[in-house]
């Protein structure tokens, strides 16, 4: 009674669409519960429970997404607003969201076999997985840049974390300290982008933003254009971006090969929402400003990481540089600013998911205990000696490479069409010199498999997570090479959008 | 029951899938009873189709089933899907009804093969990709279905590839099949351009009244393509060689079912062809007549058996296009299927006797086989009398329909069409003379058989021959093929209309494009006739040479006819001198220029890619000057676009 008096009602909390919010509140509040019962009854708990509990949470915030895709691509409802304008609920973000928490369950299949043979397992690795996810689940949802900056750190410190989670191994901990120093470096510039944009438009909200351009000829727009330099920057990090990408290959080669599965899948897909959702459906208006320096960003990131991939002898940093070009065929798709070229980016990231997963999958067991035996030697031989392991690593190999039958002719196909249905010939042409630089590099790999022998005859066992991760991903790869249409459609049914609360 | 359609293809893919995993482990003779069964029930299904469209109106009887969209891009979109009408039903009943007779034939002839399960592994894919080519309803398809049985096709003539001479006979037959392959897609990408696409209904509405230059390029280029599927003159040169490959293989490959694809893929453009000018269908007709007459006249010389029956086929194949150029096209199809009943028995036949005389291929080790091989022979015979054109075997029926398609569009056409129609005769006699009938010159190592036979021909004293009739897994499918080849004609006598089911049934897919006979009935009687007396002067020319010898067999077989026109050695030569000289040319621009260009990419790649290296330096101080710099570098972009 007395509090009541005292305390003032001027604090109006938001209304807030619980339902909406089920994958971020899966995925977070798994992290936190799994933490509690872990420190409390850890000790007479199976070892294999953590990942499999972390699989069933990525799987539940999967699942809880179906709700909100039917209530989106619904013509009567539509995109709503779920937190105060901050948190958009629309196709686009219910696909990312998706993608993201299925990379949750690959990775936390791969981490298990991984984990206990490096004799690293406990449910420390899959809670920061979790939490990671949900900060890039944010990221994608963001409607407000400091809910994007919130959600972006959320996924980054878990993701610092997990680069050096192998704590035997001085690359892991370089990884880690170098990911951390120049990613914190990076996420200032953002942040200094994000006053910059509240400096030039009044407003942190995308919704206010994008309104505020519409209507309004900015005089000087000096403030606004040093904003998209500095926001560039920070997203370009995070997408691994050339000249932003140093970081990669160091960090790649040295983490524990299943976190890098989730950073070339799930941590990808969340930088490319955010920059796909700031510039094209935000600074719509703007694209003439910033689409030739998208333009010099994607042809840079195209040939840098194929040229380097081309000249690595690990297999690590290889898939790390043609990672890098990979995600220059995605900013082809950005740069295009159009809906198709935003649904070549879903589609991209979807099927370049598994791909990399899968990848990553087989290098992980490769590598044997103490995650060391990378370099393309360590693959000789591997046909003869596993040939399913094999025949997996290569349908991922080509499908990277964009052969026919498999998802990833399909994506390259799609981004080189967004290309040049803008009319950016030469861009397009970059894109397939691009891709055929980086066909030699999967071709070197699968010759050391199936053609160079080798003596060495150490068993390589293969954990029951993985094999259903593999399974998984070269029938994804292959049956949807065949049949490409359903994760068409899915990708060209997420449109973005920027809604208020009504 | 037509949307059972997508099980013709499956059941052929399944099979081969099933084989591809768990092959090895049913072994002999579980891998070939598996393969059969698969295709057995690809026929079933066609059986099914076919009961469906027939319950349907004639105009009706077009049923398009579209799977998926395979490939879906904005304008250009392609599906895979099926077409079910009279013309690819047609083509899948014969195709999947030979090919299980075949499969089942091959069981006993690949008996104790090491690669046993491997060779029905290509069998099903090869049923699969050429069912593929037939039903698919756009040109994509059918061009995969097309790469398809060519790849099969290869695989199949190189099966035995530790021989050098098989392997270089699938080498030869893929180069040939090359050239095809390039009128076949740029033929493709035209029919984009002009329709907008590439689906055959979409093509064929669009085709009223459509450019004639460009109705002359499809066909003119699909012509290059089915010319190097059909072996058509001078893209035949593969398929005599690829004889080197198992004979059921070439009993199904090379005469039943891949080499018509041509004539299939000519056929189902008629609306097209239509719309060209009229040198198209001319062309079309004088190389199938050249490609008959020319084959024949080299059948006629061959000490080879399945050489001759090699030849057989091209020269069959050649009339199918004088019919197709002649605007015949029930005749093509008429005779397409009568030939795939007779040519199958016959290489099926040839196989049988390969089999028992320990696999001598060369006539001049045959002689007086009937008595050995009963049910082989008379099967053969069977076959003889279809190819030759004896009535009421099914050969004369269609045979003759093209005769009257040829004579009404050009008479000389006609002439030289009869010739070959006697050259046939006279070829496939000589082939079952010297086989079956005739004094033994093989010896069976007992001294006196040896002595009874009259001055053995070719007898190399060392080696004695044991004739005997196969298994019934292999004559069964004879005696099936033989009451085919005997009754085949049924399909379209040419009496009154209603004895014309093939011309009737199919004539939704032809669109009105059927040129319908003009002469009257004296015409028609004349002109069958003179094709009876042709075939009779054949065979009674070759039993003067072979049986009475009133004539010595070296007349007739002129050295460069057994040379085969010498085409082969002219230009295996060409390309040993002159031809060599320019290649060399070429080959040195492409060392120095072309392959110099792509080295060089190759060098600059990696040279610049060890300089770009170099910036990786592990520091995370330097990693941080790329990231400062590149922050600057972008804002200094912005500032120069910025409006102040």
């Amino acid at each position: 009674m007395f509090f009541a008096q005292v305390a003032p009602d001027s604090i109006v909390t938001p209304d807030i669409a619980w339902t909406a919010l089920v994958p971020h509140l899966v995925l977070a509040g798994g992290a936190i519960l799994m933490l509690m019962v872990w420190s409390l009854a850890g000790r007479w708990l199976p070892r294999w429970l953590p990942s499999m509990v972390t699989a069933a949470v990525g799987l539940g915030a999967a699942i809880g997404s179906i709700h909100l895709w039917r209530r989106v691509t619904d013509a009567d409802r539509g995109p709503f607003s779920a937190v105060a304008d901050s948190v958009g609920i629309d196709g686009f973000s219910v696909f990312l969201t998706v993608v993201i928490s299925l990379t949750v369950v690959f990775a936390a299949l791969l981490a298990d076999g991984y984990l206990r043979r490096e004799r690293l397992d406990g449910p420390e690795y899959h809670v920061l997985l979790l939490l990671s996810a949900a900060g890039g689940v944010t990221m994608a949802t963001a409607n407000d840049l400091i809910v994007l900056f919130l959600g972006l750190e959320i996924l980054s410190l878990a993701v610092y974390v997990l680069a050096g989670y192998h704590n035997r191994r001085a690359q892991s901990q370089e990884a880690a300290i170098k990911y951390f120093v120049l990613g914190a470096f990076s996420s200032a510039f953002l942040l200094y982008g994000i006053a910059l944009t509240y400096g030039a438009t009044g407003s942190t909200n995308l919704v206010d933003i994008n309104a505020y351009l519409r209507s309004t000829v900015l005089v000087d727009d000096g403030l606004l254009l040093a904003g998209f330099a500095l926001l560039l920057v920070g997203l370009g990090f995070k997408v691994s971006a050339v000249p932003f990408h140093t970081w990669t290959p160091d960090v790649y080669q040295g983490s524990p090969t299943p976190v890098v599965a989730f950073m070339a899948s799930g941590v990808k897909a969340a930088g490319f929402a955010a920059l796909l959702r700031v510039f094209v459906v935000t600074f719509g208006t703007y694209a003439d400003d910033w689409k030739p320096i998208l333009y010099a960003l994607a042809v840079a990131t195209l040939l840098v990481g194929a040229i380097l991939a081309v000249v690595q002898n690990d297999v690590k940093r290889m898939l790390a540089y043609s990672s890098i070009s990979h995600a220059g065929f995605m900013l082809i798709g950005v740069h295009a600013a159009s809906a198709d070229g935003t649904a070549s980016v879903l589609y991209y990231l979807a099927v370049y998911s598994v791909l990399v997963i899968g990848s990553f999958a087989v290098v992980g067991v490769v590598s044997g205990t103490g995650d060391g035996a990378t370099t393309v030697g360590d693959f000789a031989g591997l046909g003869a000696r596993r040939p399913w392991l094999a025949f997996a690593f290569t349908v991922f190999l080509l499908a990277q490479a964009g052969v026919p039958l498999t998802t990833g002719f399909f994506a390259k196909f799609y981004a080189i069409t967004a290309a040049v249905d803008g009319r950016s010939w030469a861009l397009a042409i970059v894109a397939m010199l691009s891709a055929v630089i980086a066909a030699y590099l999967y071709l070197r790999i699968m010759i050391a498999m199936w053609l160079e022998g080798s003596d060495d005859d150490a068993p390589i066992r293969v954990p029951v997570g993985t094999v259903v991760v593999l399974g998984v991903a070269a029938a994804f790869t292959i049956g949807f090479g065949i049949f490409p249409e359903p994760i068409v459609d899915l990708a060209r049914d997420a449109t973005p959008a920027l809604v208020n609360s009504p | 029951m037509e949307e059972l359609v997508w099980l013709i293809p499956a059941l052929p893919l399944l099979g081969f899938v099933l084989l591809v995993l768990g092959g090895r482990r049913l072994g002999e003779p579980g891998a070939g009873y598996l393969a059969t069964t698969m295709v057995a029930g690809s026929f079933i299904a066609t059986v099914l189709v076919f009961v469906g469209l027939l319950g349907k109106d004639a105009e009706e009887r077009l049923f398009e089933q579209t799977l998926f969209e395979w490939i879906p891009a904005g304008d250009f979109s392609v599906d895979v899907g099926f077409l079910a009408d009279p013309l690819s039903i047609t083509m899948a009943l014969f195709i999947t009804g030979i090919s299980s007779l075949i499969h089942l034939y091959a069981i006993a002839y690949m008996h104790g093969d090491k690669d046993f399960s491997k060779f029905f592994v290509y069998m099903n894919l090869f049923v699969f990709s050429m069912l593929m080519l037939v039903l698919g309803d756009n040109l994509l398809i059918t061009f995969l279905g097309w790469e398809g049985v060519g790849t099969c096709s290869y695989l199949l003539i190189s099966f035995w590839f530790t021989d050098e001479a098989n392997a270089t006979a699938g080498k030869k037959a893929f180069v040939t099949n090359r050239v095809g392959d390039w009128g076949f897609m740029v033929a493709t990408l035209l029919a984009f351009f002009t329709f907008g696409s590439i689906n055959y209904g979409e093509m064929f509405s669009g085709a009223d009244g459509m450019a004639t230059s460009t109705a002359t390029a499809i066909t003119l280029l699909l012509l290059v393509g089915a010319a190097g599927k059909s072996a058509q003159f001078p893209l035949y040169l593969w398929l005599p060689d690829a004889m080197a490959g198992p004979t059921p293989v070439s009993a199904l490959i090379h005469a039943a079912t891949m080499v018509t694809g041509g004539v299939y893929l000519l056929t189902r453009v008629n609306p097209i062809i239509a719309e060209a000018s009229s040198v198209a269908p001319d062309v079309i007709a004088w190389i199938g007549l050249f490609t008959a007459l020319f084959a024949a006249s080299i059948a006629v010389a061959q000490a080879d058996i399945k050489k001759v029956l090699a030849y057989s086929t091209v020269s069959q194949l050649g009339f199918m296009f004088v019919a197709v150029g002649s605007g015949v096209y029930v005749a093509a199809i008429f005779h397409m299927v009568t030939h795939a009943f007779f040519k199958a028995l016959l290489f099926l036949g040839a196989g049988s006797v390969i089999h028992g005389m320990d696999d001598e291929q060369d006539m001049e080790y045959y002689g007086g086989l009937r008595k050995f091989m009963p049910i082989t022979a008379a099967t053969m015979v069977v076959g003889w009398l279809a190819i030759a054109g004896v009535p009421p075997f099914s050969g004369f029926w269609s045979k003759d329909e093209i005769l009257l398609g040829a004579y009404e569009n050009n008479v000389v056409a006609w002439v030289l069409l009869l010739i070959a129609a006697i050259l046939t005769a006279f070829y496939m006699s000589r082939l079952i003379f010297l086989t079956f009938f005739g004094e033994r010159r093989w010896s069976d190592g007992d001294p006196e058989a040896h002595a009874a036979a009259d001055e053995p021909v070719a007898d190399d004293g060392a080696r004695s021959f044991h004739p005997h009739e196969p298994s019934p897994l292999m004559w069964v499918p004879l005696v099936v093929l033989a009451g085919l080849a005997l009754l085949g004609g049924l399909l379209n006598l040419p009496f009154t209309g209603d004895t014309k089911i093939l011309e009737q049934w199919l004539e939704p897919s032809l669109f009105g494009n059927e040129h319908i006979a003009t002469s009257g009935a004296a015409g028609k009687w004349t002109l069958a006739i003179m094709s009876i007396v042709a075939a009779v002067i054949g065979v009674i020319g070759a039993a003067a040479v072979y049986i009475r010898r009133r004539v010595d067999k070296s007349v007739v077989e002129q050295p460069i006819l057994q040379d085969a026109w010498m085409v082969d050695d002219t230009v295996t030569s060409f390309m040993g001198g002159p031809g060599r000289k320019s290649f060399e040319l070429v080959s040195w621009f492409d060392r120095t220029v072309i392959d110099g260009a792509v080295n060089g990419t190759a060098a600059v790649v990696r040279h610049g890619g060890l300089v770009l290296r170099r910036l990786q330096t592990g520091f995370v101080r330097s990693y941080a000057v790329g990231v400062g710099g590149g922050a600057v570098a972008l804002l200094v972009y912005f500032l120069f676009r910025t409006t102040f």
